[in-house]
This record gives C-alpha cells, structure tokens and sequence, in this order.
C-alpha cells in the first residue's frame, strides 16, 4: 500500500515528522518499505499561460510561443511538443531553473530563435516514467505560481508492506485510524453526506450466492459527461498512490479504494441486460476481461452477471464488455462486499492479481459499502455531472457479518505478554482502538470494529494491546522455562564430528541444491527413480537428487574450470528416493576427491590420489563409529562407478555405502579432469550402538613374527585376513599388511602379500614353541584354503 | 723395578699422552684406549709383565704401573668430553635447517560458512536447554500449512512461492513443519530447535531456492512473550559476541500471536546507518511469537493449559552479517576459493 503523506495528514496530523512516523508505522506492525519524494528535486518552475502559438520559420517541428508568467510582458520559448496550443496553461521552468537530473535551463537559441526557457512535460518534472507531451495544468491554475507549492509536490509517497492480517489498514483512513491510535491525535474522518437521487431508475439485484456476496450496492448515474477529464489533485493523489489515472469513472472508484479502502467498480449500463445477479459460474463460462484476456471460469468463482451473461468476476475484475468507455454515458456504479474466503485464492487461480482482488481476499469492512458508494457519487458527479438515482442495496441478514464479541480475561494478558498491564491500560488501548468494551468478572467482552477481520481469538487482542502499548515496553525476563533434558545415544554416529573428521583430512564442506538436472541425474544414477518438482525454476533444478554425488560432480567441475585441480569436497543432507515402499528421504554423507594426492610441496613427491586414498578417509569415518571391525568393503558394481575399482560398503553384510572410481567415460562425458574418486554412505546404519569397552592389556611381551606368501591375483586382502584371524583367535593381536608386489620372480597371475603377525598371550610370555606352531597353523590354514605358498 | 724399565715405563706414558693428544675424534681416540689400556695394550702388558720382577719391588712397580694407567685414562677421559662437545657442536652445525620452509603433510580444509553458523546457533541453544531434531524436506501441504494454520487460498500461503510435487508433496518452504511434527509426537514441556534446508521459488541477487533455518520451539504451562524477548537477546548478543540492541516489530505469522519481527542494531556501522541497512540502522533477522491457540488444537494440545513461543532464522542471513559476505549465492557455487577463506 502505497499512499500520500499528505492526504494521510488531512485525517490525521500527528506532531511527527516524516520519518518518526515512518518509525511509528513500522513500530505498530505496518512496516514502512520506503519513503520517497512525491516528486525529485526541482526549482524554477512557474505556471505560464500560452498567448500565442506561430511556427519557427526554419524548423518545421518547432514553435514560438508566447508565454505569460504573470509579469509585465510575457516571454518567448521554443517548444517542440505537438500538444502545444494557444491558451492553455502550462508548467515553465524559467532562465535559472533546475529540473530533475541536475539540468539547468539557461538562455538558448535554437535555429536562430531565442527562448528563455523551456515548457515541461510530466516526465521533465519526475512525475511520470513517460508523457506524450508538455503537461497540461488545469484553466483555473494561478499564472506565474510556482508549482511545487501550487501541486503541494513537497510530499512524501509511504509504502507500507501489509502483512495480510492488516487488510483494514489498506487505505488512507485506515492507515489514519492507526495513527491517530498511537499519537493520541484526533482523527478528522470527513463527513459524506448522502446524494440525493434525481431520478428512481435503478437496476433490480439478486444475491444469489448470499454466503459469498451478502451485501451489494449499486446505484446508477445517467447523463455524464464523456469529455470531463480528472482534476490535477485526484490525478497526483492517484499517481502517488501507484495508480495511473484513466478516466474519470475509474479513477473516482479507485480514490475510493484509496481513501476508504472499498474496491469499486463502474458498468456502462446501455451494455448491461436488465439486472444484476450475484451468482457462482456455470462450469467452463467464458468472460472477456478488463486486462484483454478471455478467461473460462469454474464453477467455483463468483461472478456479477446481468440477465444474460457474466460481467465481472466478483471482487477481482470487470469485463471488457460493459466496461466503461469514452462514449459512455450511464453508469452502473457497484460497491460491494464479497467474503474473504469466497474470493481467497480466486485471483491467483487465473493468473490475476489486483488492487480490488487483495483487499477482498483480507477483507473489506462490511459496513462500509453505503459511505463509500455516496463518497464516489459526489466526486464523480462533481467532475462528470450526471443525474445519481438512488442507492440500491441487496443484503442478506443472515449471511452478512456481524460483530463477535470477544472474551478477553485480564490475567490471561498478563500471562502471555508477561506483564501485568493494570484494568485502565487496557481500556484505554481498546477503546482507543475503536472496540466496544463490556466489563465482566474476569475482565471483558470486546466487540472488535468490523474492519478488523484478524480479531476473532481472545489471543488476537493480546497482541494488539502488547503492540500499542509497545512491544519495546514489554520486559524481557531470564526466568528460566522447565529445562527438559534428552540426551542423544552416546554411540549415535555424530554426523558433526564427521564433518569435523573429514576437514581435517583436508576436505571441505560444500552444500549444493537437493534437486539437480534431470540429465546429471540420469548419468550418475541412472536406475533410480525420481522426484520431480511440478514448478521448477528451471530444468537444469527440476529433478530431487537420489545422490549427493551430481552435487559433488558439478562443483569439482565448476572448480577445476577456476584452476583448482586438488579437489577434497564432501556433503550431507538427504537424498530423495523412489522405492517399493514409496519416497524415501535419508541423510547421506558422501565425498569426492580428484588430482594429487596431497597439496603441493617440497620434500614430497606428488602423486594422483587414488581408489586407497579415499579408502582411508571412510575408513577414519568408520572408525568414528566405535565399530571399524563390522564393516568391510566388498567388490560392488554401480554404473557411475569404474566396474573393476567399486567398493560396496556393507555393515554387517548389507550394502550401506560406495566407494569407487568415477567411472572414465562419465568423467569424459562430464568434464571432469583426471581420475575422480567417490564415496557415499548411509548415516544411518553407522548408528550401530559401540561404546568403547575396556579389556585389560597384557604384561607379557608381544612378538612380531613377518611372513610372505604367494596366491592367485584373485585372492583378496580381505580373504587371507580373515583366514589368519580365524584361525588364531587368541593370541593373534594385530596383523599388518607391510608388502604387496607383483611382477619379477612372481609368477603371472600371482601376487605376494608380506603380512606381520603381532602375537601376544595375555598370561605369559611366548616361547619359540608357541609363536612356530602358531604360524604353522596360519600357513597350512592359507595353503589349503587359497593354495598359499610360502614365498622363498 | 729396573730403570730401563721404568724408563720405557715414561715413555710409553708420554706416548700415550701425546696420541690422546693427537686423537681428532671418539674413535680415533678409542683407538688410544685400545692401544694402551686394552686387553694387550701396552700398559697392560706391562702390568702383566710384573711377576718377572723379584718380589720386593713388586709393590713399587705396580704401584708406578698404576699411576701411569690411571694418568691415561683420566687424559682419555678428559679427551672423550672435548671431542663429543666438538662432534655434538658439529653435528648440530651441520643439522641447521631453514625453519622458514613449510611445514609438511595435510593441510586441513573448512566447514561451509552456512555449517559453521548453524553450528554456532546450535551450540548457543543447546547451552540454552534446547534440544536438536530434524524433519523431511519433502512435506506435506498438512505440515507446512494447514496444521500451522494457513488453510489453502491463505494470502500467506501465495507469499511462500512454493515448489510442488503435487497438490499434496512439496518441499518445505519453512522449517516450521516440524514444530508441528514434534508436537504430535511428543507431548509438553517441549524445548527443541529444528534447523535444516528450504526451499522457496525464488532467485535472483538476493534470494537462492534454497536456503537454511533454524526454528524453535518451547511448549510449557508458563511461558510469555517475555521469556521470548529474553530467550533471544541471549542468543544475538552471544551469537553476534555484542551488547546489540534489538527491536521487536509487531508482525503477523498465521502459527503466532503475538508475532514480531526481530531487528538488530546493524552490525555493520552500529546503528548510524550504512548501505547494509538501508540507512535504518537496523537488521531484521527473525521472526517470532506465542505460538497460536490453532496450531496447539492442531496437534492435541490444551491451548488453555499450554503457551509457547516459536521463533525462525535464516541461516544464510546470520552467516553473511557475521562473516561480511555480501552475496548470498556465493554459498551455493561452493568455490574453494571462497570457501577455504573459513578454515
């Protein structure tokens, strides 16, 4: 909402300045978004009268002009506007002016022509974005004025950005109301006198949907002045207002709206069939619009009909068939009150949005429609004259809003606002908010005015009486609330100290969009099924990630287009996916990595990171779960994945995560730079519940014993150490894997493996005898189980 | 002890003297020992040599035969101390480093700014009691609506620019969704903080469709709008390490009454009005209020037995006035070079 200091002081003249009030509006919930000169700066322009009009005698686009600025001989001025014409009156910015832009008119000659200055148009002046033309000042303007003073241009326009709740503060009354609320001041509300009718033709009118449309009035005017034009002060309270002016009909139903805050429309009546009938639309009805689009309606939507079609659609906007134009010359004039929720929603079902359309959806006063039909009666007949016939009103009493009266319980205020407000305090701010207070033993019945739609609730006038008496007012308290302590599960998976794990490592975090293209999804997930949003911003984030790896891809791929080609990313966050049991949304940790395997630097030769690299960073996350030894990695299959270097994560012996190779024609496919590494696990199971459990350390000595052993390339790591840990399961403290080799003396398709056996009794100290045979057995365990052999 | 032999005697300890004398490191020096005092070194020979004497000048000669031993080892023993201090003072000359060449190894990488603030917001409010729980991203239009009390054609329904799956899915244009799941699962006193990503239709140089908040919840018999002005001046001034100002603005959310905006003094020029702040001198950061009558009817909960309050943040917001980011979308490029400056 946007309005005209100005006009707001004729109701309401607080001892304020501009921006204290701008303050008090924000600080009473209507919060000020901007506050703008009605007009730039500007000096030096004075209304001059147009004498006379002869062409520039070498230019056939140029006139001389002759223009009184109310001194003793009038002045000569070259104007090029087509519009210019002997006695009209007209805005001069004189020798020495400065219009908008720091533009100063000086002395010029044009073609061999002198002129002392220059006559305006409204956009010279900032008061409009366009003007065709110098802008024409009414016949009545005083000669030689100046026409900041005389237009009152020093003003401010306010914008207030409403929250919805707040429909009653969408015009300048209501905004005066509230102010006149917070300074104490008199609000001068003008007196609208009734316009006596001067004829009885009327239209007859049918509430047909009496819930949606309870009340309407409408009253003809006949005989109107199709030539009269919008005097200047409507026009620039309009523009002020952010309404363009258009004809004189429309702009006096749209000061209305701005003054009073009641949407207006006006009929040509000629084109209207006999009568008014407020009905629902027959399913598929079809109606041309004011905006010159044809929309097919619902059987949902209000309309206004005549006898024979629809008209209007109730509340939103008129048609384009019995819209009042140019040669009109009666008018059916409608002030209307339809129910917030009979039009909520409406609008935006068909592409629409409108001044008339925002107030209805929060709420008009429904006791308004009469004052607002006479006030736009006699403007209207003041500028157009016509004959007003007499106001007809359809209502339906048991449909139309009434007055809720409210309890309102004096210890209740104090227990939500936390202050105990004493019984006068909180009159005053009710009444003063115009409510019809009762006492009762607790405290009051209130009667809210009937502009205020978002009073219903006893809660609704705690908030406003905490808002006048100042939010700022209420005390802030460190009274400690029930503490309620729940305590997670000590073994839970800490996804926090993960992500401080993985920084460490030298990763950093990113945090990519949850939907990626549908074409980087088909890629890296390919047999997944997707979420798909119905209204994305574009394609390219139209598709929920079943991974985090098209996230991760893309920002490797953004980074090493930047010359960054070490890249350590991961992220968390959820992935969203289709299965038997429907949508599926799990957090997910996952990482990428790609180029050398540590930052540059002296004294360490670089190296590509690789498929181990990675290992070891899910390896550390892991071991964060207290329970490194449930789980292993398994040769895995994924199609974003190299088929010979995929890890599957299992937990137990299910498939909880990835680790693999960006597979190389995806990496080509996608731009990506070397040979990229991923991992993504599921968070959840790495809540598996491993607190740590002491077991006592042995005093005896351990003994290293080291052994090589040849078997086929086939035989994994993970075979041979489960083997040995198997088959000593006592004393067997730790094995390490120190040597891999193939090649020379190996023959082909056989690989050794040096393995040291860390071996320790927990009761006494080894002997020779002990630590042989128990390598014995490990070694005729391996040879019979994979064909191992000792390496010579 | 015949003179000759006493005579060879001074001679060989002169020998000695003069060779531990001559002796340029330990082992050229151990060399000494060995000559001289070892098994078959010469003064041990000598010494050996003793039982060919007669008997009565036994006692003389061992005597003599000592001192001199004695006189070596100490002279070896005062060599040994000079030549380690040489040798350690040219090892250590010889082991000077640059101690100005980089350290080796890993250096470590960041958390992301949005992480890092939601971290701190975290930790602030679990100080404060809270408890941390999370809820899906993908809702329903029950939980992101209607049980907060923004029935369908809800003006503030239209204000959300919602993504939609269907007329039912659509991803969570608030965190407030699981204010609503809390309660129906869990019953009062409740004292939780939900952050995590949303989502609206929204981009351009101030908005990202997707962004972070953190809301929160308390539920009890005897809380007020108070105890909500003074939940969160704790927390801005902890979070922003300031004795800001703040401004409670009334506003209007459709799940609180009373509902208030919450600006701070701006962080950026204290106040006096900068391009940040649009020359108010103020910041909006929250939104917050008592928690309405209808959500609590919503969930099973006595309106007339429970209050609450409820608040809201944006993430993004706090993060890029505690950090000076002046470009919300740089969160979502992820480029290092932005993101390595908050290692």
């Amino acid at each position: 909402m946007r309005f005209s200091e100005a006009w707001l002081r004729e109701w309401v003249n607080p001892p304020v300045d501009t921006r204290h009030l701008a303050d008090q509006l924000s600080m009473a919930g209507l919060e000020v978004d901007a506050v703008e000169p009605a007009a730039p700066a500007f000096s030096g322009v004075r209304i001059g009268w147009v004498q006379s009009v002869a062409p520039h005698p070498d230019a056939e686009k140029l006139r001389i002009c002759r223009v009184d600025l109310g001194e003793d001989a009038p002045i000569q001025i070259i104007c090029g506007a087509a519009n210019v014409a002997e006695g009209m009156k007209v805005p001069v910015a004189t020798v020495g002016a400065v219009l908008p832009g720091d533009f100063k008119i000086k002395k010029a000659k044009l073609r061999g022509v002198e002129s002392f200055g220059m006559i305006c148009s409204a956009k010279e002046l900032g008061l409009a974005e366009s003007s065709e033309g110098i802008l024409p000042l009414p016949a009545d303007a005083p000669v030689g004025e100046d026409i900041r003073g005389w237009m009152a241009l020093d003003d401010h326009c306010i914008e207030v950005d409403l929250t919805p709740d707040r429909g009653d503060c969408l015009s300048v009354s209501g905004l005066a109301r509230e102010v006149a609320v917070i300074n104490r001041a008199p609000l001068a509300t003008p007196a609208i006198q009734p316009v006596a009718p001067l004829h009885d033709q009327s239209l007859p009118v049918h509430l047909e949907a009496p819930t949606a449309c309870p009340r309407y009035v409408c009253r003809v005017i006949r005989d109107i002045d199709p030539s009269a034009t919008t005097p200047w002060w409507m026009q620039e309270r309009l523009r002020r207002g952010g309404i363009r002016a258009i004809s004189p009909v429309v702009d006096v139903t749209n000061y209305v709206l701005l003054e009073l805050g009641q949407p207006m429309h006006g009929f040509d009546l000629a084109k209207l069939d006999g009568e008014i009938r407020v009905r629902m639309a027959a399913e598929g009805e079809r109606i041309a619009l004011l905006n010159g689009e044809e929309a097919t309606l619902r059987a949902d939507t209000l309309v206004i009909a005549d006898a024979g079609r629809a008209v209007a659609l109730a509340g939103i906007m008129g048609g384009s068939e019995t819209a009042v134009g140019p040669e009109t010359r009666d008018v059916l004039l409608e002030s209307a009150f339809f129910a917030p929720l009979a039009v909520s929603g409406k609008a935006r079902s068909y592409g629409l949005h409108t001044d008339s359309s925002h107030r209805f959806e929060r709420g008009v006063d429904p006791e308004l429609q009469i004052r607002a039909i006479e006030r736009a009666t006699r403007l209207l007949i003041a500028i157009v004259g016509g004959e007003p016939g007499p106001v007809v009103e359809a209502i339906s009493e048991t449909d139309r809003p009434k007055p809720r009266a409210l309890t309102l319980r004096h210890t209740r205020v104090a227990q939500v606002l936390g202050l105990a407000l004493p019984e006068e305090t909180i009159l005053d701010i009710l009444t003063r908010l115009g409510m019809h207070t009762e006492p009762t033993a607790e405290g009051w019945l209130v009667t809210p005015p009937s502009a205020r739609f978002d009073l219903v609730q006893e809660v609704d006038l705690i908030a406003d009486i905490g808002r006048i008496y100042g939010y700022d007012r209420i005390p802030v308290s460190h009274a400690s609330s029930a503490s309620v302590t729940r305590s997670t599960p000590e073994a839970d998976f800490d996804l926090d100290r993960a992500r401080l794990a993985l920084v460490d490592r030298g990763f950093h975090e990113v945090i990519t969009y949850s939907f990626v293209s549908p074409e980087m999804q088909a890629l890296v997930d390919p047999d997944q099924e997707v979420l798909r949003l119905a209204n994305p911003l574009s394609a390219e984030l139209s598709t929920m990630r079943t991974s985090l790896w098209p996230g991760l891809i893309q920002t490797a791929r953004y980074n090493q287009a930047r010359q960054q080609e070490r890249v350590r990313i991961f992220e968390s966050g959820l992935r969203f996916r289709i299965g038997a049991d429907g949508l599926t949304q799990t957090q997910g940790l996952a990482g990428l990595i790609v180029g050398s395997s540590e930052s540059e630097q002296w004294g360490l030769a670089s190296r590509a990171a690789d498929f181990f690299d990675l290992k070891a960073d899910v390896e550390a996350l892991l071991a964060l779960t207290g329970a490194p030894g449930r789980f292993g990695f398994v040769p895995g299959a994924h199609p974003a994945l190299h088929p010979g270097q995929t890890a599957s994560v299992e937990c137990d012996g299910r498939a909880m995560g990835l680790l693999g190779m960006l597979h190389p024609s995806l990496a080509a496919q996608l731009d990506i730079t070397g040979d990229a590494y991923l991992f993504e696990l599921d968070i959840a199971p790495l809540s598996i519940g491993a607190l740590p459990k002491h077991a006592s350390i042995s005093r005896f000595p351990s003994i290293r014993r080291d052994i090589a052993i040849i078997v086929d390339e086939a035989v994994t790591y993970a075979a041979i150490a489960d083997c040995i840990r198997a088959t000593e399961t006592e004393l067997l403290r730790d094995l390490v894997l120190f040597d891999l080799y193939t090649g020379k003396n190996i023959e082909s398709g056989r690989k050794s493996l040096a393995l040291g056996l860390i071996l320790q009794a927990s009761s006494q100290t080894l002997t020779d005898g002990v630590i042989e045979d128990t390598v014995r057995r490990i070694l005729d365990r391996l040879a019979s189980e994979f064909g191992a052999r000792l390496r010579d | 002890m015949a003179e000759l032999t006493r005579l060879g005697l001074v001679a060989l300890q002169s020998a000695a003297l003069d060779a531990i004398a001559a002796a340029a490191d330990l082992a050229g020096l151990d060399q000494v020992r060995v000559r001289y005092l070892g098994k078959s070194g010469g003064l041990t020979t000598l010494l050996k040599q003793l039982g060919t004497l007669p008997a009565d000048e036994r006692p003389a000669a061992g005597q003599e035969i000592n001192q001199a031993k004695v006189a070596v080892q100490d002279a070896i023993d005062r060599r040994k101390v000079v030549l380690e201090e040489a040798s350690l003072t040219a090892r250590l000359a010889a082991e000077r480093i640059d101690v100005s060449l980089p350290g080796r190894g890993r250096r470590p990488g960041a958390l992301h700014p949005v992480t890092r603030a939601m971290r701190r917001i975290e930790r602030l409010f679990a100080n404060a009691g809270f408890a941390v729980v999370e809820g899906p991203e993908v809702e329903d239009a029950y939980h992101n609506f209607e049980a907060l009390n923004i029935p369908e054609h809800h003006p503030a329904r239209a204000m959300h620019d919602t993504f939609y799956f269907d007329a039912e899915l659509l991803l969570r244009t608030h965190t407030s969704p699981v204010q609503i799941r809390v309660m129906e699962e869990q019953a009062p006193p409740l004292k939780v903080i939900a952050p995590g990503r949303v989502y609206r239709c929204d981009s351009d140089l101030t908005h990202t469709p997707m962004f972070h908040q953190v809301e929160g919840l308390l539920v009890d018999e005897q809380v007020s709008f108070a105890d909500l002005k003074g939940v969160l001046y704790d927390f801005l001034r902890n979070f922003f390490e300031r004795d800001l100002e703040l401004r409670f603005r009334p506003s209007y959310f459709p799940f609180t009454e009373p509902s208030a905006e919450v600006d701070i003094q701006c962080v950026i020029c204290g106040g006096s009005g900068c391009r940040v702040c649009k020359q108010t001198g103020w910041l909006e950061v929250l939104g917050c209020g008592m928690v309405y009558p209808e959500v609590f009817r919503h969930v099973g909960i006595d309106p007339d037995r429970y209050l609450g309050y409820a608040f809201g943040m944006g993430v993004e917001r706090l993060a890029m006035l505690r950090y000076g980011i002046d470009d919300i979308r740089l969160n979502f490029e992820n480029d290092l070079r932005y993101l390595r400056q908050f290692s």
